[in-house]
Order: C-alpha cells, then sequence, then structure tokens
C-alpha cells in the first residue's frame, strides 16, 4: 500500500528547487517501484557506459574529414577489469603503440581521444567539438600534428602520448565517469609540454561536455582560450586559471 | 601484516599483497603468534618522522593494556569473541589497544567475528542529543546540492526529517570551499534547527581552516569537521596536522553549543586514502585506515564515518571487498572507542549495487553501527555517488527493531512524523515542515 504524502502544492514548490530525489513517497518503508526501477535504469545505463568501447572504426572514418594523420593506440591495461583496478596501466602506453609512435611529429598540439570511464562519451561527443575546435587552430596558424584514438585510457595516458611524438601541447578528450544523471559526459584535458611525471595540478579540464551539459561551441572557446594562453605563457594547469572569466562560467 | 590482509585491490596496486591464496594464510598464521606488545616496541611506520606513529606510541595507557598485554594477536582474537571480554571490559581496554593491534586481530577474524565483537562495545557520545545507545540507530542527513542553492539544500532537508532523518547531524558537503557559501548554509541549517526546534547538531563538511576561521568571526558552528588519514603524510596531503585540529578542536569546544554532551568534532576516513596521496610507506590500506583512528581517539568525536565506498574500484573492487572494508573499519574504530558510522556506498565503475549496500547496510545494523548516512533516494546529486536512502534507515529501524536517539525520536513523535511505538505517519501537505519553509 502506498503512503505517499498526499496534495501537490508545497511539494511541488520544494521538488522544483532540487534534482535530488525527493518526495518519492514510500509503500510501508520501501521506495516505491516505480521510483525503484527509475534509479536501476539509471545506475545500468552508468554501468553500460562504463563497459562501452571506443569506437574506432566509426571514428576513424569521421575523422577522416581533419585530413590529419590519425594514429590507434592502447594503453598497458589489457582490458577494462585491468584498467579498474589498476590507475597505472591506464597511464602507460603498451609497447607497439610506444613503437608505432616512432618517426611521427606532434607538432604544436596532439590531440587524443580516449574512453576513459564512458567511451559513450567520446563517441557521442568528440567529433561535434573538433569539428568547431580544429578550424579555429587552423585559423591562428596553430599545427595539429596527429589525432590518437587510445583505448583503456587515462587523462595521464596524454603524457606519454605528448612525449613521445614530441608535441608542443596535448588536448585529451576523455569520457567521464558516468554519474545517475549523466552517463555520457566528456572532459577535455590540457597539458603544455606532456611528458610522464606530470599529475593534475599541471593541467586545465573543460568539464561535463555534453549534449544536455556544456555546449560543443562554449567548450571549444575555452578550450581555444587556454591553448593560446597556455603558448603565451608556457604552462598549463593550476597557474593558468582564474585569469580571465571565461573559465568560471 | 600486509601480507595477512584479506584481498583487496588497492594492496595489489600498492604491491603489498600477498601473492597467493597460501602465502595469505601462512601470513596470519605467522601473525597469531606476534605478541601484542610487539607493536610497543616496533613502529610500522618510524617514530622519528611520522607524528602519527608519535601519537599512538605517546598516549599508550599500560594500565588499560594490562589485562590484554600477555596475549599474542591469535589469543587476543580468541579472547574478544569470548563471554570475559563484555562490554565493560573492551571499554576498559580500549586506551591500551593501539590501532596496529585492531588492524592485526581484524585480519585473523571472519566477518562473523567482527560483527559480534563490533556488537558488544557501546560507544555513546552526544552534543545536543544522544547517539550510539544499545537498541537505537541515527543517520547523518546528507542534503548536497550541487551549486549549494539554499532552497535545494532545505528542501532536501526537510524531506529527510519527515523520514526521521538527521539525528546524528544535518551535514551538508559544500560543492566549493569558500568561506562565504560556507557561512550561508551554516546559518540555513542553524536558522531551520532553531525555527523547527530539532534537537540535532549541524555540520557543513568544509576544511578544518575555513571552519576554524568562520569560528573566528562567530559563525554558528556546531561540528568542527575534518576528513583524516593515518600517517603525517597523508594528513599533510589534506593540509592539516596534529597542531591544527587540536587549534580546531579547543575553538569548537569553547563555543559551548551543545546542551547534551561536548563530543564537537566529526571525522571521515576511507581505507586507500594514504595510497591516493603516495603516503602509505608501504603498509596495507587497513593499517593505515586504522591508524587514522588514533588521530579521532585523541579529540572525543561525536561521529566518526568511514566512506568506504567513495574511493573507488582501484582500492575496492566489488561489493565483497567494499563489505569486508566496512566491517573492519567499524570494528576496528569501535574496539579504540570510536563512534564509529560508516557511509554504505558505491561509485558507478565500482562492481556493486544496491544489493551489495542492502546487505552491508543490515551487516552494520546487526554490529551495533552508530549511523549511516540519509541520502534522498540514495543519489547525492552533488558527490555522484550512491549511499543510502532515508528509506533504507527506516527499513533498517523497522527490521532490526532500532530507535532514533532519545532526544530526536521524542520530537519525531511530538511532530508528529513518528508514532509512540515507532510506526512512520502519514503526513498531510499542511504540516508546518512543509509549509515553514517555503
Amino acid at each position: 500500500m502506498s503512503n505517499e504524502i498526499t496534495g501537490t502544492n508545497p511539494l511541488t514548490q520544494l521538488r522544483s528547487c532540487t534534482t535530488a530525489r525527493i518526495f518519492i513517497g514510500r509503500t510501508g518503508n520501501a521506495i516505491p517501484l516505480k521510483q525503484s526501477l527509475a534509479f536501476k535504469l539509471a545506475h545500468a545505463h552508468a554501468r553500460d557506459a562504463v563497459y562501452s568501447r571506443l569506437n574506432v572504426d566509426v571514428l576513424t572514418d569521421k575523422l577522416k574529414l581533419f585530413d590529419l594523420l590519425l594514429l590507434h593506440v592502447h594503453s598497458q591495461a589489457t582490458n577494462r577489469q585491468k584498467y579498474l583496478q589498476r590507475p597505472d596501466y591506464g597511464r602507460r602506453l603498451d609497447d607497439t603503440s610506444k613503437a608505432q609512435l616512432k618517426g611521427y611529429c606532434g607538432e604544436d598540439i596532439v590531440i587524443i581521444i580516449a574512453d576513459g570511464l564512458s567511451a559513450e562519451a567520446v563517441n557521442e561527443n568528440a567529433l561535434g567539438l573538433l569539428k568547431i575546435l580544429i578550424p579555429k587552430f587552423r585559423a591562428a596558424d596553430l599545427r595539429v600534428g596527429c589525432i590518437c584514438l587510445a583505448e583503456e585510457g587515462r587523462v595521464a595516458l596524454g603524457d606519454d602520448i605528448g612525449e613521445g611524438l614530441n608535441a608542443g601541447l596535448s588536448i585529451m578528450l576523455i569520457g567521464e565517469r558516468p554519474g545517475l544523471s549523466a552517463a555520457d559526459s566528456m572532459g577535455v584535458y590540457l597539458t603544455y609540454k606532456p611528458r610522464p611525471g606530470l599529475t593534475d595540478e599541471s593541467r586545465n579540464c573543460v568539464s561535463n561536455i555534453r549534449k544536455h551539459g556544456m555546449s560543443y561551441k562554449q567548450a571549444a572557446e575555452k578550450i581555444f582560450y587556454l591553448v593560446n594562453e597556455a603558448f603565451k605563457r608556457k604552462l598549463s594547469g593550476v597557474a593558468l586559471k582564474d585569469n580571465e572569466g571565461l573559465l568560471d562560467h | 601484516m600486509a601480507k595477512a590482509s584479506p584481498y583487496r585491490s588497492g594492496d595489489v596496486l600498492a604491491g603489498v599483497c600477498a601473492e597467493s591464496y597460501e602465502e595469505r594464510v601462512a601470513a596470519q598464521i605467522t601473525l597469531a603468534d606476534v605478541p601484542l606488545k610487539t607493536f610497543l616496541n616496533e613502529a610500522i611506520i618510524p617514530y622519528e618522522t611520522d607524528e602519527v606513529t608519535r601519537l599512538i606510541m605517546d598516549s599508550h595507557d599500560a594500565i588499560a593494556f594490562g589485562p590484554i598485554g600477555s596475549f599474542t594477536i591469535g589469543e587476543f582474537r580468541d579472547w574478544l569473541l569470548g563471554d570475559d571480554a563484555d562490554s565493560a571490559m573492551l571499554k576498559s581496554i580500549a586506551a591500551g589497544i593501539t590501532p596496529e593491534m585492531a588492524a592485526a586481530v581484524s585480519k585473523l577474524m571472519r566477518n562473523q567475528d567482527l560483527i559480534a565483537v563490533a556488537k558488544k562495545c557501546e560507544i555513546v557520545t552526544s552534543f545536543r542529543n544522544t547517539i550510539g545507545l544499545k537498541g537505537h540507530f541515527s543517520t547523518r542527513l546528507q542534503p548536497n546540492h550541487p551549486t549549494d542553492d539554499p532552497k535545494g539544500v532545505a528542501a532536501s532537508i526537510i524531506d529527510g526529517l519527515l523520514y526521521g532523518s538527521g539525528d546524528a547531524c544535518i551535514g551538508i558537503n559544500p560543492a566549493t570551499d569558500s568561506p562565504a557559501a560556507v557561512l550561508k548554509l551554516l546559518n540555513l541549517i542553524d536558522k531551520l534547527r532553531q525555527q523547527f526546534d530539532i534537537p540535532t547538531q549541524s555540520c557543513v563538511l568544509s576544511h578544518i581552516t575555513t571552519t576554524l576561521n568562520l569560528i573566528n568571526q562567530g559563525a554558528p558552528v556546531d561540528l568542527c569537521f575534518q576528513s583524516i588519514g593515518g600517517t603525517e603524510q597523508t594528513n599533510s596531503s589534506f593540509g592539516i596536522n596534529l597542531a591544527l585540529i587540536d587549534e580546531a578542536y579547543e575553538a569548537t569546544l569553547s563555543l559551548n553549543r551543545g546542551t547534551a554532551g561536548r563530543n564537537v568534532m566529526y571525522f571521515e576516513t576511507g581505507q586507500g586514502s594514504s595510497l591516493s596521496a603516495n603516503a602509505h610507506h608501504g603498509a596495507d590500506q587497513q593499517t593505515c585506515e586504522t591508524r587514522a583512528y588514533a588521530v579521532a581517539r585523541r579529540y572525543k568525536p561525536l561521529l566518526v564515518n568511514t566512506v568506504v565506498g567513495f574511493i573507488g574500484p582501484e582500492y575496492l573492487y566489488d561489493g565483497k571487498q567494499i563489505i569486508r572494508a566496512a566491517l573492519e573499519d567499524h570494528f576496528c574504530g569501535k574496539l579504540l572507542g570510536l563512534p564509529m558510522g560508516v557511509d554504505v556506498c558505491y561509485t558507478n565503475h565500482a562492481e556493486a549495487d544496491q544489493d551489495d549496500m542492502d546487505n552491508l547496510l543490515t551487516l552494520l545494523g546487526v554490529a551495533g553501527c552508530n549511523f549511516t548516512m540519509g541520502i534522498p533516494g540514495s543519489d547525492d546529486i552533488m558527490l555522484n555517488y550512491q549511499s543510502t536512502s532515508f528509506h533504507d534507515a527506516l527499513y533498517l529501524r523497522k527490521t532490526l527493531d532500532l530507535k532514533p536517539a532519545p532526544e530526536f525520536e521524542k520530537w519525531l513523535v511530538r511532530q508528529g512524523i513518528m508514532s509512540e511505538n515507532g510506526e512512520m505517519l502519514s503526513i498531510n501537505p499542511s504540516h508546518k515542515l512543509l509549509t515553514g519553509v517555503i
């Protein structure tokens, strides 16, 4: 038997103040079935996102439009289970990938598309962002050396790649940890002079890029601003923050 | 020690885990014969370089240690499970037990043993109400909001109160640590508390330096919060040390806001924090965690909360590991005399779900856990993880016949939220908690 609070007025008002699951009622002391299943579905989306795979074939095909060198690399995490338990493996390239980078040059900027904790997020959002971002770079005479598709990658994998290609700066598009409200959120990390050993304080991050989150246009503007500042000031990370209202949105 | 620890991903990541099943059990067999006294003479992390080790060694109570002083760790385990180790006895020896002794003995215990012994420990604390009494179970109402919107926070608080949540405290994780934002939240809860005369305490879980500054500016701080770890280096990665906590503790005490008691600190811990800060000194994550309880114990806290599944699968991979870690933390904390609560929780990249949390919550209820979290529909929309819901606490109270903190229980009855015999009542939309906040 449902034992829900009846009537609407104050509840509707309070509900509109937050996206928290408030005033969901109870049956006995339990969460009513409809709410219980809605929660389960959100969790299922998040779980599926964690186990989603980078869509290498489709991305390779679509990225051709930029007429850039495309590389396909893999971290030392051989599978998802390893990836989840050993973040250190996800931060290093495997030997085949390392060898593959030899002979190529990252130029000013290397762009990396990595699965992270939600491949779905980059499968859906990477191309849309790059379509705005890459023309901006080209117009500003910033050379993009290549685009790397990276599997089982964590953010710091960009340091291994950036160093291997001797790139001036790395931009990593990566799937963020899925929440119950969004499983397809993409983050972009920017690192000046990427090399192994750097930590998060050396990077700038633009987060929550997705259909119902930050738009591609707004994200591209922020990233473009950060890239210019990074080259101008020869650094990235904490020291680059807070100088422009642009970052506070 | 590390090799005797039940398997968990964080110890593998640290490279301190046993390499085989046999090696683990062999390590446990060896550990069983080590005298408890050994831990008073041999430090796992050097005395000279670590202030937590110095705290442990220097505050050890030799008299309290007397009754167990001749035991090996194995004998200690057997004794803990026996009838001689009753509630009064366990209370009297708590100050004689070091974190390393507690961690070591827990490694020789099955989940059932951890529950049985923890159940015998009654750790009661108080501020505006009394938490931890036998037969009682409390919750921290956690009304987080992604932008600290006061109306959004207030809506979640009212929702929680109407489900009988919030006797451990009403505790908000602020989205930013800015003093102005924290002050706004402190004032918000304080106003609600006074408006409805709620016998509970508030806490905004900002960094201790932020809280200290706000205390000095006259902000209404009931409880002073801080995350703590088990090594000096871990704490320094949190931007704290013992001297700083000493100062904040004294400042909070001086406000004298408690009416039922003077326990003013709220600490959070969690296995894996030392390794995450690369400050574990080769020790396993459960031993590091237990050492954090020595830090907590110094300040007679109202609440200690091990946030067990928040850190992620690289430290605790799945439901089995999370459940084991929670029972260890709860047992070790209680044995050392701390008012332990557990954030029964998981992230979306851990191999865990609501069923695992149901199992853990039930086990902790049986073990006599002081409190868990209460979150609208289990979904924390600010921290993006899943913890226990207001409903979960009602389930536990009903199933195990547990009551809220006595002062809070009386308030719930007065408000028409709960009946005299503990049944939750239907709430009319004209209830003053609903109309009073709009």
